[in-house]
């Protein structure tokens, strides 16, 4: 079997035994989901009953929703890890840090994926948005958007999970790193909810493509020397 | 003493420097006498971004050679990076408010990504103070810093995508630095404070160089107790200050080299 062959076996392996302690133990699943609800129902709170507004703002909110869900779902995808000393067991394995990183990014990612699409239609629903026509541009929205998102939160979690204060610190650290992200991803939303009128929407998804590569790589890199300590 | 000549150069260039600005170079024909913020606004961002180059590379040279020393650099190089970011943030502002007519201006790039580095490395900074182990805290510094580090270019990329409206960047084409066209008293002006400010950047460098290692030496001495005999001659023998506090460091004759630094 070739080395990247083998990297990947494990890196799926790894996101499998996630995605099965959580659909047997459920910890995160339903708490995540309804305080991203909970948070959409409040912007439409915050910005007041005027339809038109929350309709302008959607993109937005909807990204802050996934954002501020997503860094419970990272945190907690290490949290579990931790709590039994598991990552220790892990670390111990005479296998590549790059596969443990990876799988903990698949897992994370398929974590946003499942934020993503539960969000969407209860965004639409809230705040008045017709999502016809829009689907494809918006599931590569989501696609990019979460997959750099699941890049940045692996590594960030795996720097504070281990830390005082790592409640705090991993939307503190995590926060500025995602802000372009944040900002092409909610261009990107805009520009396919419009229907894309000044074609737009291909230059934000390439800078989604690119960050996505560069944190994808960065974490990959740097993710071994956290699993030394 | 090496250090403190340093620093009464800095001060006295920066005080030449402040001279020069306020006093010899005449107003601005369109922004008035606002544009003086400029000298020293320019300066503080040239050193934010240079301090955190700094960061990044010597958390790069931490991880491959393992040396706590590069780590001292990297944290001296982030504290004293805030420190100037801060100064820029609010030097801009200053000057955007009578020339833009507003404090912050979320179209200019430059102003949004400077605010960001600024929330990177506090970051950095409370995650040093939040872990205890100095290896630990080295090896997860270094990452973060060079995290971030990357992350700067993509942040500042993306937001010129929302199109500003900064003046060019003053450095940015090399043309214009042989040949400005801004009048000689501007461009002397703008060297002249960029110097003198680099030059306190460099002593306060140094500084907080020096209080890492002392700090370092504190931490050391509190984790084991008291100080071993081998400690006791790599103390004697250091460029570094004892600590006065330590019931053991009694033991070092009085000997502090580093007293007159």
């Amino acid at each position: 079997m070739t080395t990247l062959a083998r990297n990947a076996s494990i890196a799926l392996a790894i996101a499998r035994k996630d995605a099965l302690a959580e659909l047997r133990g459920k910890h995160a699943t339903t708490s995540t989901l309804f305080f991203a609800a909970v948070v959409l129902l409040l912007f439409g709170f915050a910005l007041g009953p005027d339809t038109r507004k929350l309709t302008e703002a959607a993109p937005g909110l909807l990204w802050l929703a996934i954002v501020f869900a997503g860094l419970l779902a990272v945190g907690r995808l290490h949290i579990v890890e931790t709590d039994d000393g598991a990552l220790e067991q892990l670390a111990l394995y005479p296998i590549d840090r790059r596969a443990i990183y990876a799988g903990k990014a698949i897992s994370g990612l398929a974590a946003m994926l499942v934020l993503g699409a539960v969000l969407l239609p209860v965004v639409a629903i809230l705040y008045g948005i017709d999502l016809a026509g829009a689907w494809p541009a918006l599931v590569a929205t989501l696609l990019l958007g979460c997959t750099g998102f699941a890049a940045v939160g692996t590594f960030y979690a795996g720097v504070t999970v281990r830390m005082r204060a790592r409640e705090v610190m991993l939307p503190l650290l995590m926060l500025p790193v995602i802000a372009p992200l944040l900002l092409a991803a909610v261009k990107a939303t805009t520009a396919a909810l419009a229907g894309d009128p000044f074609s737009e929407l291909p230059a934000w998804l390439q800078l989604l493509a690119g960050y996505d590569i560069v944190m994808l790589i960065a974490g990959a890199g740097t993710y071994g020397f956290l699993l030394e300590e | 003493m090496k250090t403190r000549v340093v620093g009464i150069i800095g001060l006295l260039a920066v005080i030449a420097a402040v001279v020069f600005g306020l006093f010899v170079v005449p107003p601005d024909v369109n922004q008035g006498d606002a544009q003086r913020i400029m000298y020293v606004h320019v300066a503080s961002a040239w050193l934010a971004y240079l301090s955190f180059g700094v960061t990044a590379l010597a958390g790069m040279l931490y991880l491959w050679k393992r040396d706590l020393r590069f780590d001292a650099v990297a944290l001296s190089a982030a504290e004293v990076g805030v420190m100037f970011t801060a100064f820029a943030i609010w030097g801009g502002m200053m000057w955007a408010k009578p020339v833009w007519g507003t404090f912050w201006q979320w179209e200019d790039p430059r102003l949004t990504t400077t605010a960001l580095l600024l929330a990177l490395y506090v970051g950095y900074l409370l995650l040093r103070h939040l872990t205890d182990d100095p290896a630990r805290r080295a090896t997860r510094a270094a990452i973060v810093g060079l995290v971030a580090a990357i992350d700067i270019p993509i942040v500042h990329f993306s937001v010129v995508w929302w199109r500003g409206l900064h003046q060019t960047a003053t450095f940015a084409d090399p043309t214009k630095i042989l040949h400005p066209s801004a009048p000689l008293p501007f461009v002397i002006a703008l060297v002249g404070m960029l110097s003198a400010l680099t030059v306190v950047w460099a002593y306060l460098m140094i500084r907080r160089y020096q209080l890492a290692r002392i700090e370092w030496q504190i931490e050391e001495h509190g984790r084991l107790g008291r100080i071993t005999a081998a400690q006791r001659a790599a103390v004697a023998s250091s460029a570094i200050p004892a600590i006065p506090a330590a019931p053991a460091a009694t033991a070092i004759d009085g000997r502090v080299e580093g007293a007159g630094l």
